[in-house]
């Protein structure tokens, strides 16, 4: 593929919009629960393991580890590594390896979080570090 | 309170096509509901419970309706959506539903046209804009867990391509079967990579067609010709990231669902003589076996080498109509095929060449959803009366 992937916008809501605003400042955030200390992802109110209404945001190092990832062949818009990284702060999250041969992707790769555009908010990819 | 015993699968019909391109999705779910009630020598008056899933147009209501079922004595619906496990779910709730006195005579229908028509739109939840860019697939979901397994045990494409073989041993016997073919080991490390690390004869066939079942009452079942297979065990659980906690994508929500069903059944793994193992994948084959108890964690690879799933050669046969990786996978959801091969098992009616002698104890096991991502699973242990 020459041209740039091109990604969905977020529609947002009134729960995360803090985490697609300060994606626009280029700031990979994620929720902390000030009850039970877990930090969690993707970004809810209420914290998933103590139903704690105490949650904050924070902004994440955006460093992480290749927890396990696939390379889809094929695909409309080209192939594509889909995978999960865990973060340093703990959570896993849901991802793309990107700016990278994905062919030499490998689960215990050190990555870092990296931006891409939308019409809307950019989303966060990850690329090798 | 256990439903234990207390329902009996009366009627099942698979339905041969697996290409539809002159039948619409709702005719194919009345051809399996006229299939299953013929073979269970009922009429369609005396269904008193309808139960359907995600596949259904319009869902439970335009389909009550559509089937003309007699809404005079229909008294309980049930359309508990799971992917692909929705129907051995269904299995339980009837169950549930028969043991509490709220149906008597349950349906449960299954159809869809995945290659000559259009798939319905899967539901998005709270994570969509945190998820939906990334392009998850069944191929890669799977895929995921299995790069993962791989890494953790040392399981290997070879031991993951003898699912695949033994489906196919199994596969050459069904004249319905997609693909009747055996295949090697060789045969499935050859075929194009699908979705690192799995290759397209990992990946299950897609297929139009569908299926139906009738559960009922144990006096009423007696009262009827055909062979007596009987509910004794059912577990449903499900799986997701949780926020991301301690991911671990090398188990399922089956670690769950299949020790609920084995206790309230009160066998254990060792006593299974035939086992349907929902095979979206041959990957899903190999979580399921582990996380049902039929072998350590870890140790799926070993345990489904050299031919131990092929019936008549190996410890536990499994699929033995082909499956998802051979036979049909209709609308995507293999979890009603599950359950009509196990009941064909018990009652003797599977092909001669891969019934399994004095089979008295079966497992249905299914996946809903994408394993590598969030899903559901259900365990049902039926029993030959």
């Amino acid at each position: 593929m020459s041209e740039a992937k091109k990604y969905p916008a977020p529609v947002t809501n009134p729960e995360t919009a803090a985490f697609w605003d300060a994606a626009k400042e280029g700031k990979f955030m994620i929720k902390r629960c000030t009850a039970c200390g877990e930090a969690h992802y993707f970004p809810r109110s209420i914290c998933p393991f103590c139903y704690s209404d105490k949650t904050v945001w924070e902004e994440a190092s955006g460093e992480g580890t290749i927890y396990t990832w696939s390379l889809m062949r094929k695909s409309p818009t080209g192939p594509y590594a889909i995978g999960y990284v865990t973060l340093k702060e703990g959570p896993s999250v849901q991802t793309n390896f990107v700016d990278c041969d994905l062919t030499t992707l490998k689960i215990g790769q050190k990555v870092k979080v990296v931006f891409k555009p939308t019409d809307g908010a950019p989303l966060p990819f990850f690329t090798p570090a | 309170m256990t439903i234990k015993g207390k329902a009996y699968i009366a009627g099942i019909y698979e339905h041969p096509t697996r290409h539809a391109p002159d039948k619409s999705t709702a005719q194919l779910h009345a051809e399996v509901a006229k299939g299953a009630i013929e073979d269970a020598g009922i009429s369609k008056d005396d269904v008193d419970g309808y139960f359907c899933a995600g596949d259904a147009p319009g869902g439970a209501w335009p389909m009550v309706d559509y089937l003309g079922l007699n809404t005079k004595k229909l008294r309980h619906v049930d359309s508990t959506e799971t992917g692909g496990c929705s129907y051995i779910i269904h299995l339980g709730h009837a169950a549930e539903a028969i043991a509490a006195g709220k149906c008597s005579i349950a349906l449960v229908t299954l159809a869809g046209k995945p290659r000559t028509g259009a798939m319905p739109p899967r539901a998005a939840g709270a994570e969509v804009d945190f998820e939906s860019a990334y392009g998850a697939t069944t191929h890669n979901a799977y895929g995921m867990c299995a790069m993962r397994h791989m890494h953790d045990y040392g399981t290997t494409s070879e031991q993951l391509a003898w699912i695949k073989v033994a489906a196919s041993h199994h596969a050459q016997y069904n004249p319905h079967a997609m693909l009747k073919d055996v295949v090697t080991v060789e045969d499935v490390l050859n075929s194009p990579m699908i979705s690192d690390p799995l290759h397209r004869m990992d990946c299950c066939v897609v297929s139009d067609g569908g299926g139906a079942m009738i559960v009922t009452t144990p006096e009423i079942a007696k009262s009827l010709k055909k062979p007596l297979v009987r509910l004794i065990g059912h577990g449903e659980a499900m799986k997701g990231p949780r926020g991301g906690k301690d991911l671990d994508l090398t188990y399922s929500a089956g670690i769950w669902s299949g020790p609920r069903a084995f206790e309230e059944a009160g066998i254990t793994p060792k006593d299974i003589k035939y086992a349907s193992i929902y095979d979206s994948f041959t990957i899903t084959v190999l979580m399921q076996l582990e996380d049902l108890g039929f072998c350590k964690k870890g140790e799926g690879g070993k345990f489904v080498a050299d031919g131990n799933l092929i019936s008549g050669v190996g410890k536990l046969p499994f699929n033995t109509d082909g499956g998802g990786l051979c036979s049909n996978h209709p609308v995507n959801r293999g979890g009603m095929t599950k359950i009509l091969e196990a009941v064909r098992q018990l009652r003797g009616e599977a092909h001669p060449k891969v019934q399994v002698k004095n089979c008295d104890l079966a497992i249905a096991h299914g996946t809903g959803g994408l394993l590598g991502v969030r899903h559901a699973a259900s365990t049902a242990i039926l029993e030959r009366v």
